[in-house]
């Protein structure tokens, strides 16, 4: 093990972190607000929007992330009409085709959870809030979507560290992430562990500051289900 | 007499052993025409076809290992494979890594590109290179301003630059001559520039990576690549790929 090699390299590393973590931040944020409307839609079976939502969500969790992203990648590029597009400018770039399985990946898995926490809300808690005389947005807003977020948060908890960890196939496709610093090391000094035994720790690292924030998070906000 | 029976056979079997030779190869299989995965999956092309060549020469008993490019190294240093023959360049860096044979090909390195491009033009636009490749140290060497991208393999990089992500490759004359130019794809590209042969970069041609403890079986590799080029196994391997000779005396 040549830890000088990865001190040396540090920066590649450095500028790695910073790509795996805001490539998954803006998938995340994006899937989060793609997830909430199609999620409520679900969960109230919406008619024709529902299927539609649905037939999205199947295609996104029926297949792997990294199929998803050479479809984007390397698929849609074989479309003279996709190249001469304005889309383009976009899907030129492998940041803009990885941002955009990653966000569609995470908005399908997102959508579930956000439906079932939406469709699990006890009766009682709506009753309630429309025997007040709340409207159908203030009920939404003020009571059944504060109560279905909280609820979501342990799974949402778990599809932000698996989206991280999915992020690495991001390296595929020419993106220097943490996996891809990683490679180049080890093509660089002709290593074999060095390289992926850093970008190990650096995604448990991440992984371990995630999962702290959510703990933070359920403690505060679910602690009406704490045991006292 | 059974005793006797049974240690006649041990000895056969170690002396067996003694004599033929057990090889696993490292090959790439995404490098046309030296190294390509068929539709069954099986790896063949120029590199393969030396490979077969050189172990029957040697009277060894070869596989071959398909292996990524970027982890060719490592998989021979961990044992995975006891040789690698991808067309590997023979430099310095590698050469505190690993051992090499002589070389049994030596072709220049070029920039491809769509048709009409020059050296000039370069300025501001993308280049592709196989990630770990002497063609990325010459890039960074030489031409320092320009941005890279790394792939995997050469066959990703064309895909690039067909579909426009990248507006040259740089890499070796004659792989992306048969392994692109020659294919429906190379429509409307041309290399561009020199050739480039600088050996601080580019080596003393693509020799055949052993580990540093085995000079023995690098000696033997050495001494297969003059058998068949004396005997013309290599001049029949030639011609099945390139109309002149690659091996460049």
């Amino acid at each position: 093990m040549r830890v000088d090699l990865v001190l040396a390299n540090w920066e590649l590393f450095l500028g790695g972190v910073w790509m795996t973590v805001q490539l998954t931040g803006l998938a995340l944020l994006i899937g989060f607000c793609i997830a909430i409307p199609f999620g409520i839609i679900r969960a109230n079976k919406v008619p024709v929007w529902s299927q539609l939502i649905n037939a999205y969500v199947y295609a996104f969790r029926g297949t792997p992330l990294l199929v998803q992203l050479f479809l984007i990648y390397f698929g849609l590029a074989q479309f003279d009409f996709v190249r001469e597009s304005w889309a383009w400018v976009f899907l030129r770039d492998a940041w803009w085709c990885a941002l955009i399985a990653f966000a569609l990946n995470s908005g399908a898995y997102a959508t579930e959870i956000i439906r079932g926490a939406v469709a699990t809300t006890p009766k009682g808690e709506i009753e309630g809030a429309r025997a007040l005389g709340l409207s159908r947005w203030q009920v939404y807003a003020l009571v059944l979507l504060p109560s279905a977020l909280r609820r979501a948060l342990p799974q949402y908890g778990n599809e932000v560290v698996f989206m991280l960890h999915g992020s690495a196939v991001a390296s595929i496709i020419t993106i220097q992430d943490i996996l891809g610093a990683g490679r180049t090391l080890n093509a660089r000094y002709y290593v074999a562990y060095e390289g992926f035994l850093t970008a190990a720790l650096l995604y448990m690292a991440i992984t371990f500051l995630l999962v702290m924030i959510f703990r933070q998070l359920e403690r505060r906000y679910l602690r009406h289900l704490a045991l006292r | 007499m059974k005793k006797t029976l049974v240690t006649a056979a041990i000895m056969t079997a170690f002396a067996g052993q003694a004599i033929a030779m057990d090889v696993d190869i490292c090959v790439e299989g995404a490098y046309p025409p030296f190294s390509y995965t068929t539709d069954t999956g099986a790896v063949e092309g120029f590199d393969i076809d030396i490979a077969n060549a050189l172990c029957e020469e040697m009277g060894a008993t070869c596989e071959m290992v398909k292996t990524d490019w970027d982890g060719i190294i490592p998989a021979l240093l961990e044992g995975k494979c006891d040789a690698i023959i991808a067309s590997m360049s023979i430099t310095e860096e590698r050469k505190q890594v690993i051992d090499f044979s002589e070389k049994y090909y030596q072709t220049p390195a070029i920039f491809l590109g769509a048709e009409g491009m020059t050296l000039d033009m370069l300025e501001g636009k993308v280049v592709g290179v196989q990630r770990g490749t002497i063609h990325q140290d010459f890039m960074e060497g030489e031409f320092p301003g320009i941005e890279l991208r790394l792939y995997g393999s050469q066959d990703e990089a064309y895909l690039d630059l067909t579909s426009g992500r990248i507006d040259a490759i740089m890499a070796d004359s004659i792989a992306m001559d048969d392994g692109f130019l020659k294919t429906d794809a190379g429509e409307g590209y041309a290399f561009f520039g020199p050739g480039y042969s600088i050996p601080q970069y580019h080596g003393d041609g693509a020799g055949i990576g052993v580990r540093q403890a085995d000079t023995d079986l690098r000696d033997k590799f050495s001494a297969a690549i003059q058998a068949i080029r004396a005997d013309g196994t290599y001049a029949e391997i030639n011609a099945k790929y390139f109309d002149f000779d690659i091996y460049s005396d």
